[in-house]
């Protein structure tokens, strides 16, 4: 079923977009063009974040912060090797991005910890970014309760992603 | 500015670390690797950002935003209980939901804004209310149905099933935006101020 689920999404697509009389292939070239050109803006950051990361990893700072965070992480189930992905994850989208690539790379895409930097990547968000984005834009100053409520919405995210990834995968 | 602080930051820690703990030659040699990686990196999601950029644009034409949106409708209806009396608030909102579900960044964001600026009282126009905190805490936990960025990054590194997060993820993504949605709510009711 899962395997099956984004080809069909792809097959759906293109179904309902000539039936519309839509020329589906012109548009997925139109629209890989413009994520060409994202990816093009994103190289010089990838590059520079990993890095920062991997002088991270190779100063023995990781291991550190692991270690420090050992206690609090435990208690909550979260991997204490995933440390660096939390504090990064609502800062900045490719720092997050880069330091989940390396804990992947690092650990294997299969391992725990990879499936868990996976799913915290999938099912969190910018946080900080995203609220001075749209506070920003609508000129609200007083944002009241919303950063407390958004960095639980995270916290209970990285509980989930550590708490599925044992769940959902044996072994 | 503040990526140059982080930037910094990871740097000035490494550089002390390394001292600390005497990884002189693992720290230079990792300059010289992570460069690579990090063009790796944008290399093995590539190809991903391209095709799901150009379903994602398909998606927009044959109005997969709009059917979604017809669906989620009454769940948007009890959440911003204004979007009853608001035609075009309704839409924004519904279209910043489903771009988002559908992965579509560039999409939800000018809709949000729109949405966030008709949630705005006038009467006290640079304080948040309850429906603009709800939108923003939606909004800063992620509802991407399909992570295909992840995917790729678990693709390059030779994953076997690089989508078998995708249950996972979703349990996830759902559960952290409905406690952020329920701390809204408790904190809706506590917090006082002007």
């Amino acid at each position: 079923m899962l395997d099956y689920l984004v080809p069909m999404l792809l097959l759906l697509l293109c179904a309902v977009a000539l039936r519309k009389q839509e020329n589906a292939y012109e548009l997925l070239l139109e629209g890989g063009k413009e994520g060409l050109k994202l990816l093009f803006s994103l190289i010089p950051t990838l590059v520079m974040l990993l890095t920062a990361v991997s002088m991270l990893r190779a100063s023995g700072a990781m291991t550190t912060l692991g270690g420090l965070a050992e206690p609090v992480f435990s208690f909550l189930g979260i991997p204490p090797e995933t440390a660096m992905l939390v504090l990064i994850r609502p800062i900045s989208g490719s720092a997050a991005l880069a330091v989940g690539a390396d804990l992947m790379a690092a650990y294997g895409p299969d391992s725990r910890i990879g499936r868990t930097a996976a799913i915290m990547l999938g099912s969190t968000e910018t946080t900080f970014y995203t609220i001075s984005i749209y506070f920003g834009a609508a000129g609200v100053r007083k944002t009241r309760y919303t950063i407390p409520a958004a960095l639980t919405a995270d916290l209970v995210g990285f509980c989930m992603a550590s708490l599925t990834a044992r769940l959902f995968f044996a072994g | 500015m503040a990526m140059s602080i982080l930037w910094g930051l990871l740097i000035l820690c490494s550089v002390v670390f390394s001292l600390w703990n005497g990884t002189g030659p693992a720290l230079s040699t990792a300059v010289a690797q992570g460069a690579q990686s990090g063009l790796t990196l944008a290399i093995s999601i590539g190809g991903s950002l391209c095709l799901w950029s150009g379903v994602g644009r398909l998606m927009k034409a044959v109005g997969a935003t709009n059917a979604l949106s017809r669906l989620l409708r009454p769940l948007l209806g009890r959440i911003f209980p204004e979007s009853h009396r608001d035609a075009s608030l309704a839409g924004a909102l519904s279209g910043n939901i489903c771009a988002n579900l559908l992965g579509l960044g560039n999409a939800a964001t000018p809709m949000g804004i729109a949405a966030a600026k008709r949630l705005i009282d006038p009467a006290r126009p640079n304080v948040a209310g309850d429906s603009l905190c709800r939108l923003i805490v939606l909004n800063t936990a992620s509802i991407q149905l399909i992570p295909a960025n992840v995917a790729a990054v678990r693709a390059s590194l030779g994953c076997q099933r690089p989508f078998d997060i995708l249950y996972a993820v979703w349990a996830t993504s759902f559960t952290s935006a409905g406690a952020g949605l329920l701390m809204a709510w408790i904190l809706g009711k506590v917090w006082k101020d002007a």
